[in-house]
């Protein structure tokens, strides 16, 4: 994935790794650690929480995990966003929201760990680790030492 | 759109904030809780935007019976940066001059549709009387000599953001407590962090028994300031003293000011701070509110971002419907 990165903006002048909360910022910090490995470039890496820009925010408990830390002026940059699962999208729709509040990018690019489909909006990862076929009332867990798939508990 | 059911967040059922004991039987949690949200918030406010989308179609109503401005302000301020909808009712202008009661301004208010109502009222427990009346959130902004619970979360913040933990530190509340809903307010949210506080009073203006107070009382001031961590200053509440308490305000400062000489007595590391607005000259000496320490403007700061970590968790933070599982 650190390659496709580097291969799709030509080197990682202006990138920055955004890195979503919560399961999002241990795959930014080792994408960073790739990337800094394969080009021996240290890559800007913060982190966004979208609990204040949820669509469901009075539906069901929002709060949120962490704060937000935007590394410096966003104008003008290449943003990666990263993720552990997509699922609806509804997450990268509030972090959308989120970065613009930080200034507006030059791009916006969306790295998951898994895709594991159901996407309820108009979004797509340009970087992807795994394609994983789920059904709807399955829960997916990324953790250090691979991709658990489990029943939801009701 | 008003809210339906009650607010449950991780900690318990929150629907209103009319003390500190509202937030929940294990209040040090509570607290914890608005801390936590609270350092979120005071990211958003260093933000050249400053606002969130978070409470966007709520309103929030400010009832104020009393003067205020660094309340009201701080309020109005909290609600529009979650970019909730503000309405302002100040009673000099209303028809409460026309001789409408409480019940009824309240009803009319919610007829409107509002989620949220600050309430700042003279008397002691209007703001728990009017939480019976109404289905939206009551935020009490300070009732009488009674509570006012976001001054101390706000004070709580304060302290932890300059010295870390409450537990173990020393505070002393000093001047007018008897007439006081702050140093109420803050000796419940203190002690319930497990910090301990003394009360540095003349016996006029101590309430008539501290019975059941968690509190030390002391009448020297200069014996106790050495071995505190924060001197918390309490204003010569003047328009609440129908009778003569002190023989003059002369006389207080010289032994309950907070003078030059009298701040070096303090540690290094203690804390000044003065919930407002400061009688410069009274309580608190002109070049001793400007002093390192001093952290009054931190406190008026910090008070936007705790008052919206209040508004979200009881606006924003879920309903009793639990919704589903949305990773």
């Amino acid at each position: 994935m650190a390659h496709e990165i580097i291969e799709r903006n030509h080197g990682l002048d202006d990138v920055v790794l955004i890195g979503l909360q919560t399961g999002g910022i241990p795959l930014a910090a080792r994408l960073a650690e790739a990337l800094a490995q394969i080009e021996g470039v240290e890559v800007p890496t913060g982190c966004v929480d979208v609990a204040f820009y949820r669509d469901d925010i009075g539906l069901r408990p929002v709060l949120p995990e962490a704060v937000t830390d935007i590394p410096g002026d966003l104008n003008g940059r290449t943003v990666v966003l990263v993720d552990d699962v997509l699922f609806t999208g509804r997450t990268i729709r509030a972090a959308l929201d989120a970065l613009i509040d930080h200034g507006r990018a030059r791009q916006v690019q969306l790295a998951v760990m898994i895709d594991r489909g159901h996407r309820e909006l108009p979004i797509r990862p340009d970087f992807v680790g795994k394609n994983l076929p789920t059904r709807r009332d399955e829960a997916v867990d990324v953790n250090d030492e691979g991709v658990d798939l489990g029943e939801m508990v009701k | 759109m008003s809210r339906t059911g009650s607010v449950s967040s991780r900690h318990g059922d929150l629907r209103n904030l009319l003390s500190i004991a509202d937030l929940g039987p294990d209040v040090a949690t509570g607290i914890g809780e608005v801390m936590t949200l609270t350092d979120s918030f005071v990211e958003v406010s260093e933000r050249a935007n400053p606002k969130v989308p978070a409470l966007r179609g709520r309103t929030v109503v400010s009832l104020f019976f009393e003067d205020s401005t660094r309340t009201r302000l701080s309020f109005e301020t909290a609600a529009k940066r979650l970019s909730a909808d503000v309405m302002n009712f100040s009673v000099n202008t209303s028809s409460v001059k026309k001789g409408e009661s409480l019940r009824d301004t309240i009803e009319t208010i919610e007829a409107m549709g509002v989620d949220a109502i600050v309430v700042r009222h003279a008397s002691a427990g209007a703001p728990r009387q009017i939480a019976q009346w109404a289905t939206s959130a009551v935020i009490n902004a300070g009732d009488g000599w009674h509570e006012h619970p976001t001054q101390a979360l706000l004070d709580c913040y304060t302290i932890r953001q300059r010295l870390g933990d409450l537990a173990g530190r020393h505070i002393a509340i000093v001047g007018d407590i008897k007439h006081s809903r702050v140093a109420r307010s803050n000796i419940a949210a203190f002690t319930a962090l497990g910090a301990e506080v003394t009360v540095v009073a003349p016996p006029t203006l101590l309430p008539p028994s501290l019975e059941g107070w968690p509190v030390k009382v002391s009448h020297d001031l200069d014996a106790v300031l050495p071995t505190v961590d924060v001197c918390y200053l309490l204003r010569m509440q003047r328009e609440r003293m129908s009778e003569a308490l002190i023989p003059s305000l002369r006389e207080y400062t010289s032994l309950f000011g907070l003078t030059e000489s009298r701040a070096e007595k303090l540690a290094q590391h203690a804390l000044i701070m003065h919930p407002g607005p400061m009688n410069r000259g009274v309580e608190i000496a002109a070049q001793v509110a400007d002093h390192p320490n001093a952290v009054i403007i931190d406190q008026v700061r910090n008070g936007v971002a705790v008052r919206m970590a209040v508004l979200f968790l009881l606006l924003g933070s879920g309903t009793e419907w639990g919704g589903e599982l949305d990773v």
